[in-house]
């Protein structure tokens, strides 16, 4: 039996096992992956200490300044149910369960689907929800960037250098985003901006050859190869029901990252304090060990 | 027996760094393949692979998508 588990290894995850190794603490960290959202990140120029960092450099300095200490770390699991055992609590995971007196959830966001026809079917087969990585193997070809976010406008202007194409289907009326990309995005040839516009299935054999958008009543068939979902996150929270949630389904906490429950401590992304930033998940993990910590002080 | 590894990747994507990392640490020798600035390479690993996804990793004849960590293991002993 562990004093802590921390599920997450991203900014907030890494950071809450540095404060607890640093603690002394005996602890487990089970993650999907390590570095999280911040090694999905582009150019980071607002963590302090780094004028300009790219997100996995950034995410690799705190790789290793956790395996800096030996510590006890399942990479690559993902966990699938939180129940409460005796004193303490249980974490299951398909490989197996662990156990300890007080959870630090870190979990993180992951983008967010579109539940249409032939999404998960053509999945890497010109389906994607990463520009930034996959981006490069569309090279001269028809693309659909799907969102109007700063996010979507990140990807068009990614795949402005190397798509033949660009189609950008926003839900509403017009872009969002920042001002200085929307005009970018806006004033390129290549790209076709269609607002009010809607998904409605992705369609092709073995890879994607196009997709049907609806606007303004009616369906309409583009054709493209490439297809990048850019509509927003929602947070990994869905393994554990005993904490309190808001309608986001993010995991409400207090200015002490504690949940409702006592014992369960969460941070960063997954939770419900504003801003998503990497310097605030990891400031938020720091507090997180640091309340359990106390927590299990006054067992 | 020595096995050719090659990891098919684009520089910003992150499992890429992360796969190429663990080959590193495992003293495993790989061929490297960019194939954000090599059209014929991409198209060799979408074949390969039956998909667009990186990274992908060729371990002799057997073809892993993604950072799989426990195929790795088992394929590279």
């Amino acid at each position: 039996m562990y004093e802590l588990i921390v599920i997450g290894a991203g900014p907030a995850g890494i950071t809450a096992a540095v404060y607890a190794a640093r603690k002394k603490m005996s602890f487990l960290v089970i993650t999907k992956d390590v570095g999280g959202q911040a090694a999905w990140s582009g150019d980071v120029e607002n963590y302090t200490g780094y004028q300009f960092i790219t997100g996995p450099e950034l995410a690799a300095e705190f790789e290793q300044h956790m395996k800096k200490f030996s510590i006890d770390l399942r990479e690559g699991e993902e966990v699938t149910a939180v129940e409460k055992d005796g004193a303490g609590f249980v974490v299951r995971s398909p490989q197996g369960e662990y156990r300890a007196h007080s959870l630090i959830i870190a979990s993180g966001k992951r983008p967010r689907r579109l539940n249409v026809p032939g999404e998960e079917e053509f999945r890497n087969k010109g389906v994607t929800y990463c520009a930034t990585c996959d981006g490069p193997l569309f090279s001269g070809k028809r693309v659909a960037v799907i969102g109007g976010g700063n996010s979507a406008l990140d990807a068009a202007l990614q795949l402005v250098k190397i798509a033949e194409h660009i189609y950008v289907i926003n839900i509403s009326g017009g872009l969002g985003g920042d001002e200085v990309m929307r005009e970018k995005v806006e004033a390129n040839d290549k790209v076709t901006v269609m607002n009010e516009s809607r998904v409605r299935g992705i369609e092709g054999e073995t890879f994607v050859t196009s997709l049907t958008v609806e606007r303004a009543g009616k369906a309409e068939r583009i054709v493209a190869e490439g297809v990048f979902v850019e509509i927003g996150l929602i947070p990994n929270s869905e393994f554990i029901a005993l904490v309190a949630k808001n309608e986001l389904g993010e995991i409400v906490v207090n200015n002490r990252n504690e949940t409702d429950v006592p014992g369960i401590f969460a941070a960063g992304d997954v939770t419900d304090v504003p801003e998503k930033q990497i310097i605030i998940a990891a400031g938020e993990g720091s507090k997180a060990t640091l309340g359990a910590f106390r927590y299990l002080a006054g067992l | 027996m020595e096995q050719t590894v090659k990891v098919y990747s684009t520089p910003t994507c992150p499992y890429c760094v992360r796969v190429k990392a663990y080959l590193k640490e495992k003293g495993v020798a790989f061929e490297d393949i960019d194939v954000s600035n090599n059209q014929g390479a991409a198209m060799e690993m979408v074949k390969l692979s039956g998909q667009m996804g990186v990274p992908v990793i060729a371990v002799g004849s057997e073809v892993i998508v993604g950072f799989d960590k426990g195929r790795l293991e088992s394929l590279l002993g």
